[in-house]
């Protein structure tokens, strides 16, 4: 069987991507799916419980809960997807170099990748946000760099056992430029292993993503971020409960999603791992 | 075994050097004057001086770092907070305690709930308890841990009545926020645990004692369970790194007077000289029980006390 319909006979990662699906469709489509605009306040509305006219609710501005969610998919997907794009792209760099180089360079890289691999990283991204200042573009960076020193490790590994073959070792020597030993040779090579961790890093980024909005230090008002929609949210917790509690609700359904994916790419492309953690 | 103690102790250095580089590094990087943005646009000429001077910001980068570095390691000063002007270490003392108390009662829980679901799972492995177990696990990894917290305050405190909102004082404060750290932690151990387990069930000496007539509860206790504690074991020592940055969620969410809300407070006071001490002990705490982990390899396993 090949990866696809292993993957297509899985049925909780045919059920993750249709969710995945459901969530690219409502960021892109967000102005004609959401009934409101998401940032319209209607102060005599507020904190309205989930009824007809505002399906999930209203917040504390009067803002329709269901709108901010459909557009919160946006925040929670950009930061998602540009923070893969950081990971990927400084790991393939970092990586490449230290398989490449090797020698003490490899050595005192290495050990810096075990180091943050192992560290809490949620306290090192609070230092980082804290100092860059709060804003999507910070809070994507700070969730980026978390995935570096894993893809650096995916990536260096592959290269060591790359550089040894005979037909690298004859591309090398006909002079074949890095860039096109890396396209050519090392990319399809850690392709299956890096789209299982960027699948996974994602539901991880927006995790954090949601971690850093909630504590304040993420994505700031007025836009729509669920992880900041909660914090608002529990101000009111005690009269209001479904304003903290449903964006939680899109968190989770996101981070499923993109968990279940990625444990059925894993089993799909790498059978051997099969039913491992 | 003396030696294995003290290689791991050298080697735990740089990563606290490590640590406190990347965090000095970062607030050094800040765009702007960092003492202005300190004190606020109303500060007079001679605070600023005297923080600059108290900083040490005139001096270069790397000189600021050894100074720091030197004073923690040599007298273990931790410099003075600029919001509260006390030490750094005493406002790291009086927060430290109720951070242990939840992190410890959440490890003790994820580590008993973990393990007894993951065991459970693995002896019936696809039984309904096994798939309810997986399914269940898949929702604890994926519930931002923030949220599971109010859920819970909604349901056991707003609707039950059983358990207070926040705070700290006595046990019942102390249930929510430790079921709110452990749930992801439970997830995941259970998820390990059933694994390893399961790989151990199939080796030839479970076979072996299985063959021997050895009763089920004895081959699970005394061959299998042995032999899968130690990646259990590992995971614990890491997930013990994840209940701290978890801890920073949970004591937010339920006015828990500990480390990780001095922490976020001394992040919006721009009070970096407390945030890069609560850094270092959280980095200490971490490097300390994960040395404790790899230490009770060898109690557990005879083989890794010889090679160490």
């Amino acid at each position: 069987m090949n990866a696809w319909s292993r993957f297509r006979h899985n049925r909780l990662a045919v059920l993750g991507l249709a969710l995945v699906a459901v969530l690219a469709l409502s960021a892109a489509l967000a102005p004609w799916l959401a009934p409101y605009d998401p940032t319209r306040q209607s102060l005599v509305e507020k904190r309205t419980p989930p009824g007809a006219k505002y399906l999930l609710g209203a917040d504390e501005f009067g803002r329709d809960i269901l709108s901010r969610v459909i557009y919160g998919s946006r925040v929670a997907l950009l930061v998602g997807v540009l923070s893969v794009v950081i990971a990927v792209v400084g790991g393939l760099l970092l990586g490449t170099t230290a398989g490449f180089v090797g020698g003490w360079l490899d050595a005192l890289m290495m050990r810096a990748v075990e180091i943050l691999l192992a560290f809490p990283y949620l306290l090192l991204a609070l230092a980082i946000v804290a100092a860059l200042g709060p804003g999507v573009l910070n809070t994507t960076i700070a969730v980026g760099i978390w995935g570096v020193p894993a893809v650096t490790r995916i990536v260096r590994g592959s290269v060591l056992t790359l550089r040894e073959t005979e037909y690298v070792g004859a591309a090398r020597a006909l002079g074949a430029p890095a860039a096109a030993l890396l396209r050519r040779h090392i990319l399809p090579n850690v392709l299956p292993g890096l789209i299982v961790y960027a699948t996974l890093f994602m539901a991880n980024a927006i995790l954090l993503e949601a971690a850093l909005s909630f504590l304040g230090l993420g994505v700031q008002p007025p836009i729509a971020s669920w992880g900041l929609m909660v914090s608002t949210g529990r101000d009111v917790l005690l009269v209001a409960p479904h304003v903290a509690t449903v964006p939680g609700v899109a968190i989770m359904v996101a981070v499923l999603a993109f968990n279940l994916v990625g444990d059925g790419l894993r089993d799909a492309l790498d059978p051997r791992l099969r039913g491992s953690v | 075994m003396l030696t294995f103690v003290v290689r791991r102790l050298l080697l735990a250095v740089p990563v606290l050097l490590g640590v406190v580089f990347v965090v000095m590094l970062t607030i050094d990087l800040l765009p702007g004057d960092a003492v202005t943005l300190m004190l606020g646009e109303h500060a007079t000429k001679d605070a600023v001086a005297k923080l600059r001077d108290h900083l040490g910001l005139d001096k270069p980068f790397l000189v600021r770092y050894l100074d720091y570095v030197g004073r923690v390691f040599l007298h273990g000063d931790l410099g003075r907070s600029i919001q509260q002007n006390r030490p750094v270490a005493a406002e790291l003392a009086d927060a430290w305690p109720a951070t242990v108390q939840l992190t410890a009662a959440a490890l003790v829980l994820a580590a008993v709930l973990g393990i007894a679901a993951g065991v459970a799972s693995a002896v019936w492995p696809n039984s309904l308890f096994d798939a309810f177990a997986r399914l269940g696990s898949l929702f604890g990894l994926s519930m931002p841990i923030f949220w599971t917290g109010l859920v819970l305050i909604v349901i056991f405190s707003l609707w039950l009545h059983w358990l207070p909102v926040g705070g700290a004082g006595s046990l019942a404060h102390l249930v929510l926020p430790a079921v709110t750290l452990a749930l992801p932690s439970v997830a995941m151990i259970a998820r390990m645990t059933r694994s390893a387990v399961l790989d151990v069930l199939y080796q030839d000496y479970v076979r072996t004692a299985r063959a021997k007539g050895v009763g089920e509860l004895l081959v699970l206790g005394r061959h299998a369970l042995r032999n899968a504690f130690i990646p259990i074991l590992t995971l614990l020592g890491l997930q013990s790194g994840q209940l701290m940055g978890g801890a920073v969620l949970t004591e937010t969410v339920f006015a828990w007077p500990g480390l990780g809300r001095l922490m976020v407070k001394a992040i919006f006071a721009r009070d970096y000289i407390l945030l890069q001490g609560a850094v270092l002990v959280f980095a200490l705490a971490f490097v300390v029980i994960n040395l404790l982990v790899d230490l009770s390899y060898g109690l557990l396993d005879p083989r890794v006390g010889r090679q160490g």
